[in-house]
Parts: structure tokens; C-alpha cells; sequence
């Protein structure tokens, strides 16, 4: 990691983004005290990172949920209740809540050992709750999930951030992080890229596809002025504009040069496509 | 408080996977054969077998007993928890409880703690076994039979500390090769004190004793032998089977103890340092 700065408002889902290698998971460890920094500091709730009483306030859910297997879901909830400090009275009332918003209430007296990738990552999103912090972070938390799983893990984490809690969410899953996330932050090599508020409706940034006759090489050479790319391949144009402001510029610059133009089809680029525009293409690890 | 809950956690795994009670059931059936080989031999001895030799010979397995229950103690101590740290560690299990509002020193040493009731549990029952079916057949009991299980006891947490240290280290399988062949030292360090006696060579004499320093589970179990061994054996050297000549003095067992809180020192320290 280098120059990692990182703001996130209390209350809301925020993705942390980036290829594989980036830095993404050392960032979490390190937030949470499981690595140390060579140097430079972390501030997680306005503590140190290496705060072990801060803990109490978050909840993790770590990329690789391995749990001690030879607990039950029930127990493995008690125990890490316990561990942060909620007391047997409250753990027996909100164990079968969350084991029930989880989905597994009819596997609850079941050992770990026997369940699937899914159920171990359902019953580590209720570990990380069960203590109701006030950040949660998560790794990769629906990567071993079917798509209702998925959707309930949105519901859940929704249901979080109407608690007030906020959430820390790094996954590889993009279309969930852009139904899910009200911020999102790129990182590449260890430092942020860029930084994507999701909430509100961004002009910017617009995949244009034309379909027009006609086009000569060196128009499309010439749309450098609007568009940062623009690749032609036969009748079809595609690029990418900054806003839908220079659309008749473009639109104008082609008839100009005598392309006939049938389509002209704007729409906004999805998180895929920003997150491929950013990161540029694989070069490998 | 989580210290406590770690410890209680780990006792619990020990009864959950059967490490415990296989090793229990284990022990039973070393019981049941020592009991039916003193039962024989007890029936072997003629009218004529003056009664010396017949002590002699009852307290020498009882001796081979203790020694045998001390081997499989310091055995259970290795293997239960060899892979407790590491294998946490590499599975990346300790992750999720790492995270969790208590130093990581809390952790190791609930653990710690976890296993050594396990380990009590585990020695009450075979020493005492053993103590009871040998009194029950023989009418014959060890020496200072109290303090002796009590070392065995210590040894016992010497290779435990010793395996939470390079287990905060190396992986498991790394781990258990270095704990092993460090009681390898041990026990060929004791040999070399003993043997040291019949020459009278001090330098054999110490290396033995460096051995013993770098690891003293092997010291520690023949300073219990040595008290639970018959008072006859001290005398009559053709008759000591563990401590004819090199007894480790009280100090080596101040310094096991020591060594325990060093190695336990050292394992928190690396282990709230290192990466998970």
C-alpha cells in the first residue's frame, strides 16, 4: 500500500474496488489490526487501527470465512458474541434472530464441518452482526452465494445502513456493488484512482454507440476533441464522452464529413465498464 | 474475561473432536495390558522368590508404567496442539478471531490455558490409573507420588509452550518436527548425563546438561523418577532403571518453569507482532 487515504461517512455502503492484487484485502487487515503498516498510521472510528477496544464497535467477515468447523452455527454465534462482549442474556434472545435472517434457523443445531461455501458465508455475515457494530467490513461476502443469497445480503447490509451501521464492502461482484454501494473508491497498486458517489445521477462518463455509413478514418480521428476513446468497427462506432453536452458536436462533426448517420444511442457507462476504462485492460499478475 | 473464554473454548474442542477422550480410551487400554502383566507376574513368582527380589522387580513396572505414561503425556501434549496456532494461521481460521476486541496475547494464552486443562485432565486420569491399579494388584505405590505426577504434569507443559512458540513461527508440520526432535535433544541429553556418570566424564556431563537447558522435558521427568522411584534404587544402582548415577537438582525444575513463562513471553510477543 502507498498513500492510502480513505474517507468514509458514517452510515453508508461503500465499495472498495480494484484488480486483483490491488491492495484491497491488506487494506482491510490493516484497518483491523491483523497486519501492521512498515509505516504511516490507520485511523478506523476515529481510533488507531491497532485499537483492540475499537473492535467492539466492528464487525468482519473475512474473504476466506473459515470458522472453527466443529461448532454449531448457534454456538460459533455465542462464541464470537461473547468474544465481543455481549452478554449470554442477549445472545440467547439475538442468535436465532440473526440465524433466521441468515436463512439457516433449520440448520442452527448443525456443525459448520457440514455445511456448503454458501452456508459458511451466511453464517459468517451473521457473526460479523451479531455484536450490531457500528462499521462492519467485509470481504468478498457473496462470492460463494446463488443469487438469492445474494439478494439477501443486499437486504441485509440495506438493513444495516438503515440501523446506522456502515459498511465496508470489497468485492469483485460489480453489479452488486452498483445496486448496493452508495460510494465507491478504485484502488490500483496499492493507491486510490478514483472515487465514484453513487448516489446520485452522474452525467459523466457516457458509452455512446453510432451506427453510421460512410465513416472515413480520419473523422473518427478527429473525435479525439469529445471522446477519449473511439473505436470503429464497420457501421458501428463506439465511445465514450465525458457528458451528453457534446453529442451534437459529434453528431454534427460526422454529417460534416459526409457519414451518414441511422443510430446514435447514449447510455450510462455501467461499473463494469468505468471499472475496465480505469483499470485499463489485463496485463496479467 | 475473553482470555478465559478462548481457554474454555479450547478445552471444548479437545472433548468435541474426541482428541480427549481417544486419547483416554487409548490410555484405558494401556492400563487394562499393564494391569494384566503385573497380574501375571504377580502369579509367576514362586513361593521361594524371596521378597526383595519381588519388590524389586513390581517396582521396576511401575517404573516402566510411569515412564510409559509420561511418553504418552508428553506425546499428547505435542500432537494435540502442534496445529493449534499454526494450522489456525495458515487456514486463515484465526482471522475472524483475531479481530475481535482482546490482544492477541489473550489469545495464545487462552489456548494455552485450554490445553493445559486438557492435559490435567489427561494425566489425573492415567497417572492415577495407573497409581490405583498398581496399589489395587501390587499393594504397591511410587514414591512421592504427588510430586511426581505433578512434574509429569510440567514436562507435559514445557512441550506445550514449546509448541505454541514455533507454531506462532512455522507451520504445523514444521512445528512438530522441531518439537519432536527438540525432545529428541532432551532424551539424548539425560542418556548422555547418565552415561556421563559411569566415566565420570564432565564434558559428556555437559553437554547433557546444555542439552537439557535447550529443552528440559527429559530432566524434568527424571527428576521425577527419581522421587518416585523405590528409596532401594538410590542405593542399589543395578536396581534404578532411570536415575542410577545423574539426578537433576531442584533448580532444573525451577528453571523448567521458567522456561515455560520465557517460551510463553516470546510465542505472545512474535505472535502480537507478526501478519495474519
Amino acid at each position: 500500500m502507498r498513500n492510502l487515504n480513505l474517507q468514509v461517512r458514517r452510515g453508508e455502503i461503500f465499495g472498495f474496488l480494484g484488480p486483483n492484487g490491488a491492495g484491497k484485502s491488506t487494506s482491510i487487515r490493516l484497518l483491523l489490526g491483523l497486519a501492521r503498516p512498515t509505516s504511516g498510521e490507520g485511523f478506523v472510528l476515529g481510533c488507531p487501527a491497532e485499537d483492540v477496544a475499537v473492535r467492539r464497535k466492528i464487525g468482519f467477515l473475512p474473504e476466506d470465512f473459515r470458522f472453527y468447523d466443529w461448532l454449531t452455527a448457534s454456538e460459533l454465534l455465542h462464541l464470537h458474541g461473547r468474544l465481543c462482549g455481549v452478554s449470554s442474556h442477549d445472545l440467547h434472545s439475538r442468535v436465532p434472530k440473526l440465524i433466521d435472517l441468515v436463512g439457516l434457523l433449520p440448520h442452527r443445531d448443525r456443525r459448520l464441518k457440514g455445511f456448503s461455501k454458501g452456508m459458511l458465508q451466511r453464517i459468517g455475515l451473521a457473526q460479523a452482526l451479531v455484536h450490531e457494530p457500528e462499521l462492519i467490513f467485509l470481504d468478498e461476502p457473496t462470492s460463494g452465494l446463488d443469487p438469492m443469497g445474494r439478494r439477501l445480503v443486499r437486504d441485509i447490509l440495506r438493513a444495516e445502513r438503515e440501523r446506522g451501521a456502515t459498511v465496508f464492502l470489497n468485492s469483485h461482484l460489480l453489479s452488486e456493488i452498483e445496486i448496493t454501494c452508495d460510494q465507491v473508491v478504485f484502488i490500483q497498486e496499492g493507491e486510490v484512482v478514483t472515487t465514484r458517489d453513487l448516489r446520485t445521477k452522474n452525467e459523466a462518463e457516457l458509452h455512446v454507440l453510432i451506427r453510421a455509413r460512410n465513416l472515413t478514418s480520419e473523422a473518427v480521428d478527429r473525435l479525439s476533441s469529445w471522446s477519449a476513446s473511439a473505436v470503429a468497427e464497420g457501421e458501428r462506432l463506439n465511445l465514450t464522452v465525458p457528458s451528453s453536452d457534446v453529442l451534437p458536436d459529434i453528431l454534427r462533426h460526422l454529417i460534416g464529413s459526409g457519414a451518414d448517420v441511422y443510430e446514435c444511442t447514449p447510455r450510462p457507462m455501467t461499473l463494469e465498464e468505468l471499472f475496465v476504462s480505469i483499470m485499463g485492460k489485463d496485463t496479467g499478475l | 474475561m475473553n482470555t478465559w473464554i478462548m481457554a474454555a473454548i479450547t478445552f471444548r474442542e479437545a472433548a468435541r473432536k474426541k482428541i480427549l477422550w481417544t486419547a483416554l480410551l487409548a490410555g484405558i487400554g494401556f492400563l487394562a495390558v499393564f494391569g494384566i502383566a503385573l497380574r501375571i507376574q504377580i502369579a509367576d513368582f514362586s513361593a521361594g522368590t524371596p521378597p526383595f527380589v519381588r519388590y524389586q522387580i513390581l517396582s521396576g513396572m511401575l517404573m516402566v508404567g510411569l515412564y510409559t505414561v509420561d511418553l504418552l503425556a508428553v506425546v499428547m501434549a505435542i500432537l494435540t496442539s502442534v496445529d493449534t496456532i499454526a494450522g489456525e494461521i495458515s487456514s486463515g481460521t484465526i482471522h475472524a478471531i483475531a479481530a475481535k476486541p482482546m490482544s492477541r496475547w489473550q489469545i495464545l494464552v487462552g489456548k494455552w490455558l485450554g490445553f493445559a486443562g486438557m492435559l490435567a485432565v489427561y494425566v489425573i486420569v492415567m497417572f492415577g490409573g495407573l497409581v490405583a491399579v498398581t496399589f489395587k494388584m501390587a499393594d504397591m505405590s511410587p514414591q512421592h507420588p504427588v510430586q511426581g505426577g505433578l512434574l509429569i504434569y510440567l514436562e507435559c507443559l514445557v512441550a506445550l509452550s514449546i509448541c505454541f512458540l514455533f507454531g506462532t513461527w512455522f507451520s504445523t508440520l514444521t512445528n512438530g518436527v522441531i518439537v519432536l526432535g527438540l525432545h529428541g535433544l532432551a532424551f539424548m541429553g539425560g542418556w548422555l548425563e547418565q552415561m556421563s556418570g559411569f566415566t565420570e566424564g564432565s564434558r559428556l556431563a555437559t553437554v547433557g546438561i546444555l542439552a537439557s537447558l535447550v529443552m528440559p522435558t527429559e530432566a524434568v521427568w527424571r527428576r521425577a523418577a527419581f522421587l518416585m522411584e523405590s528409596p532401594l534404587a538410590g542405593s542399589l544402582p543395578q536396581f534404578a532403571i532411570f536415575t542410577d548415577v545423574s539426578i537433576p537438582s531442584p533448580e532444573m525444575i525451577v528453571y523448567a518453569a521458567s522456561y515455560i513463562l520465557a517460551v510463553l513471553g516470546i510465542a505472545a510477543y512474535h505472535f502480537g507482532q507478526r501478519d495474519l
